[in-house]
């Protein structure tokens, strides 16, 4: 060979890394077939160690009204959350239906505007059309409970975090592991500690919807330029005033953002902590997918979609209009907005007043229905008549090509070749301290005696993963390249963001009835919209300077893809890879409700049986475990150089303001 | 110049138009208004005005121009990274406007390479690999392209740096590569696009030199923009200037310094020191009767500056001499004019 020594240094880290991945590959395939079901770790549903976390749950309920910290304590904290929950529920009981309604209207007014009123009023007309009144409320009270408790204690975290370098520092990790934590990992021990019902429905949706108010809010603060900050101090500003007059203003519109994000989340987890018997739209969708109902379902999951659509609407207007009124700094609208808020408070206050003499206990007449009930179950029965062919072989194909295969492999490989291999795997991808961590949380699944479910679990991850990012790699591509593409993809991805995680089951089921393949469509349906986005993000932030050139040198379409634009949006496709597996583990445990076994359904059995209860909480460990293990995994892939040397951007996951919605 | 040889490049008639009146306009009456009114009426812009140049083979082509004058569209018309509105460019006599796309890419994996501003290198690969990504476009296998991109790393002075990640070099050095790049696949016609208007003043200096070396020694024809007048007058053969998308003025450096066409010109050129660009042919008079003609001896293209030492070491005049003609004399006191930067000596 006529190459020329090049002066590089020997070998290049990344072709070494394309090597030892590739001797990992044939050694332990060699492994596996030499060992294959030997040193297995066999499922065993009555293991001594769920009975012993049953005892836990036994010597809880003993002591719950003896031992001093839960008297203290836990009971106060439950009883006030219940109450707090009681006095919104009451209050929107009292209201009645026409005073809710126009009451919503007149917030709409108020905060967005005449047309935001007219979409509020129609969209609470259509809870109670549905027949869905009070379950709608039931859930609109739990949002508030846990938006209200979330912002009053997020905001001034953020504040704080943003001010103090150490306690942003102690709080990340914090937030970074409460994000990645799936929904359902933390329902039971919520469930243990404060019994099932409102109180720990409320707190799971707190834990869940309160990192991105403290993290935006911390960006807020952090966002106001250093030089405002030292002007005012200069004047001789007390860190209060600056605080006051300076920062917050400043960082108004950012933190309006943390708090719809935060609004979104809760209403996502409010629905899923049906699970723990909260009331509402989520336990309507269980109870119908218990009876396989998908019309019933269908409907409380049209109600769910009704509610995001009113209050993303009614968060975004408000911030923008917080925007333009901050502004244009109008004083002689203040006047005009007086009036508009005296006729609103007005018309309410009417309807309330009729409401009471019309409607005397508040339900909405039942004379006044719409469902759709019976053409979805027509519907539905119609697919699996007619498109049973088609569906059925894709199920097939997935689950015979791709899932049975892999579950295989990670089932009857020796435990420890698994544990190998990913831990090697980490090591190679993202260094060491990912790899001690993946090998903490596989040894952790072992002791929770959950190793095989495990693996169940994470086949269908994986399987999920790879066609997640298949499709969001896809349709990333095309809309980054085809201006029209992306302006009919956008509207239907800012839809999708917005939908509660638990409405994706639907379709699924509709299509798939209850299988492993059903959640994983699931899984694919909810993390596909942010992949999408982050693809086309990083495709489109290629410098265009950098694309210019490539084309000058002549650079076909598909060279500029594979050679500029994809290596060079390499940090997206990354941070998309790590949101993709995140969001697909967080979806496909959910799936435990349409058939998806494993862990999701040993959570799922620990609410419904007794006896079942240690396992559920294992499993809900396990998953927070797998979580870990798949983040840090792909989290670390991204922090390697494209140039070495070059600063690492700190995206931790859920930052992503626009990326919306992230876990389940 | 001799009119024989066919230009390298050769502009007729061009023009780009932005906006929603881009095919309407050209042709009709309203092609003749104003920027600023076509902006109001149409909502358009004239980014090129009817341009014409000829570039002659192996020559430094300067495109000199105010920001806003349309220089890079003008540049990026050649190439069709933008599509002109208008115009015929002809590369060896072949019309560019007529290639498809595959017979484009061709033309720019063989024949054109370009300089552009802000590099446009790639950060995810090494300054090698910067350098052989247009042999590896075009498909040359691996050995090939790595000792030609490490000849051209050679040649701009950046042995060494092979492994090297763009960032890690200074904006010079970083230039260089989009150099060595645009070199490397043997180009007919480099474009430069203000390739060192990023840089700070000495590096730029060095650069200009740099392209200078470049150009005697590997003959490259070359089109190069600029908004800075001495880089212009340094570096052009020939040098036309831009205002609004027209060209103003045309011709060799000393034409525009001497004789500057409008105001505008004028105003560039008004602080160049005059004796670094004009010639001895801008100077020289008529040989009269009583001139004593056994003075010294130069070439009517010799800067005035080069001549001032033999000027001072006789008081006979200078003659100017071309192919043995007599074209006429220049004395000390033609020459301290142009030195003092007095207008016509
Ligand atoms: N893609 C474009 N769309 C619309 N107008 C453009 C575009 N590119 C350049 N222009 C306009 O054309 C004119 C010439 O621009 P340009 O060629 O970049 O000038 P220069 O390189 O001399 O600074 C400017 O008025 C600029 O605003
Ligand atoms: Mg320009």
């Amino acid at each position: 060979m006529a190459a020329p020594a090049l002066p590089l240094a020997s070998l290049e880290w990344r072709t070494s890394r394309r090597f030892w991945g590739v001797a990992l590959l044939i050694v332990s395939a060699i492994l596996f077939v030499a060992l294959r079901n030997q040193w297995l770790l066999p499922h065993d549903d009555d293991a001594e160690f769920f009975k012993s976390l049953n005892g836990l749950r036994d010597w809880v309920d003993a002591n719950r009204s003896s031992n001093l910290v839960f008297v203290l304590v836990v009971n106060t904290i439950r009883l006030s959350i219940a109450g707090l929950f009681d006095l919104l529920q009451g209050i929107l009981i009292g209201l009645t239906w026409p005073g809710v309604t126009v009451l919503a209207g007149a917030i709409g007014l108020i905060f967005a505007g005449r047309r935001m009123a007219v979409v509020m009023v129609a969209g609470f007309l259509a809870f109670g059309l549905l027949g869905l009144w009070e379950s709608s409320l039931d859930t609109l009270a739990l949002t508030l409970g846990a938006v209200v408790l979330s912002l009053a204690m997020g905001i001034p975290l953020g504040i704080l975090a943003g001010r103090s370098d150490r306690f942003q520092s102690v709080i990340t990790p914090v937030l970074d592991v409460m994000q990645i934590m799936p929904t359902f990992a933390y329902l039971a021990p919520m469930a243990l500690i404060f019994l099932i019902g409102p109180p720990a429905a409320i707190i799971a949706t707190l834990i869940y919807a309160i990192p991105p108010a403290i993290r935006i809010t911390a960006l807020g603060i952090r966002g106001v330029s250093g030089t405002s900050v030292e002007a005012a101090v200069s004047l001789g500003s007390t860190r209060w005033q600056v605080l006051r007059k300076v920062q917050l203003p400043m960082a108004k519109r950012t933190i309006v953002l943390g708090v719809n994000q935060t609004i979104m989340m809760a209403l996502s987890m409010v629905v899923i902590t049906a699970l723990i018997a909260a009331p509402g739209l989520g336990l309507d969708i269980v109870q119908a997918l218990e009876r396989v109902n998908v019309g019933v379902a269908f409907d409380a999951g049209l109600a769910i979609v009704i509610m995001a659509i009113l209050l993303d609407r009614l968060a975004t207007r408000a911030s923008q209009r917080v925007d333009v009124r901050t502004r244009s700094g109008a004083a002689e609208s203040t006047r005009q907005r007086r009036v508009v808020v005296l006729g609103a408070v007005g018309v309410t206050v009417v309807a309330v007043i009729v409401g009471q003499l019309v409607a005397g206990d508040g339900t909405f007449p039942d004379a006044l229905r719409i469902t759709f009930r019976e053409p979805v179950n027509t519907a539905t029965a119609w697919v699996e008549a007619n498109l049973f062919g088609l569906t059925n072989a894709l199920k097939n194909a997935v689950t015979g090509v791709l899932l049975n295969p892999l579950q295989t492999i990670l089932t009857t490989s020796p435990w420890w070749l698994v544990g190998l291999v990913a831990v090697v795997a980490a090591f190679i991808v993202s260094g060491l301290r990912p790899a001690i961590v993946t090998a903490v949380c596989l040894l952790g699944l072992i002791g929770l005696q959950l190793w095989q479910h495990g693996m169940e679990t994470l086949a269908s991850v994986l399987v999920g993963t790879a066609i997640t990012l298949l499709v969001g790699l896809t349709l990333g591509v095309l809309s980054a390249r085809h201006d029209r593409f992306a302006a009919v993809l956008r509207p239907i991805l800012d839809a999708a963001q917005t939908m509660p995680s638990f409405v994706y089951l639907l379709p699924a089921i509709a299509l798939f009835s209850a299988t492993r393949f059903t959640a994983i469509v699931a899984a694919v349906i909810y993390a596909a919209p942010p992949v999408i986005r982050l693809v086309e993000d990083g495709i489109r932030g290629v410098p265009a300077t950098v694309v210019e050139a490539a084309t000058a040198a002549g650079s076909t379409p598909r060279q500029l893809l594979w050679k500029v634009q994809l290596p060079m949006a390499r940090r997206s496709l990354l941070l998309a890879a790590n949101q993709g597996i995140v969001l697909v583990l967080a979806m496909v445990v959910v799936g435990g409700l349409v058939g998806a076994g494993a862990l999701g359904y040993d959570v799922i059995a620990g609410f419904a049986q007794r006896e079942d209860f240690g396992k559920g909480l294992a499993a809900g460990v396990s998953i927070v475990l797998l979580g870990v293990m798949l983040d840090r995994i792909t989290q670390g892939a991204g922090g390697r150089p494209t140039g070495p040397g070059r600063p690492v951007a700190v995206v931790p996951p859920g930052t992503t303001i626009q990326a919306g919605v992230t876990g389940a | 110049m001799n009119g024989t040889t066919t230009p390298t490049v050769s502009v007729k008639g061009l023009w780009k138009i932005f906006g929603p009146a881009e095919h309407r306009l050209v042709g009709s009456a309203d092609e003749a208004l104003t920027s600023a009114e076509l902006r109001q009426r149409h909502a358009s812009t004239v980014a090129v005005r009817d341009v014409s140049f000829d570039v002659q083979p192996g020559e430094v082509f300067v495109v000199m121009g105010l920001s806003g004058s349309g220089k890079s569209t003008l540049i990026r018309c050649l190439t069709r990274l933008i599509e002109p509105t208008r115009g015929e460019i002809l590369l060896d006599g072949e019309d560019i406007r007529k290639a498809d796309a595959v017979r484009l890419r061709e033309l720019r994996r063989r024949r054109f390479s370009m300089v552009f501003q802000h590099f446009g290198l790639l950060p995810h690969r090494r300054v090698i690999d910067n350098i052989a990504f247009g042999l590896e476009i075009r498909g040359d296998d691996k050995p090939t392209r790595y000792a030609r991109a490490q000849e051209m790393l050679s040649l701009v002075g950046l042995e060494g740096h092979a492994g090297s990640y763009p960032d890690q070099l200074s904006g010079g050095m970083q230039q260089r590569v989009g150099l060595a790049r645009a070199l490397a696949v043997d180009p007919e016609v480099m474009f430069f696009d203000e390739p060192f208007s990023a840089l700070d003043p000495l590096i730029r200096r060095d650069m200009q030199n740099e392209v200078l070396r470049l150009h005697h020694e590997v003959g490259k024809t070359m089109v190069f923009i600029t908004h800075d007048l001495a880089e212009a007058l340094k570096l052009g053969d020939h040098v036309v200037i831009m205002r609004d998308g027209l060209i103003v003025q045309a011709g060799r450096p000393e034409d525009l310094v001497g004789a500057p066409a409008d105001d505008y010109v004028a105003d560039f050129v008004r602080d160049v020191p005059k004796s670094h660009v004009l010639t001895l042919r801008w100077v020289m008079r008529e040989a009269r009767p009583d001139d004593q003609l056994d003075g010294p001896e130069f070439p009517p293209r010799t800067v005035i500056r080069t001549a001032v030492h033999a000027a001072a070491a006789t008081d006979k005049p200078i003659r100017v001499v071309d192919d043995g003609r007599l074209l006429g004399v220049v004395d000390r006191a033609q020459i301290l004019a142009a030195i003092a930067g007095l207008e016509d000596g």
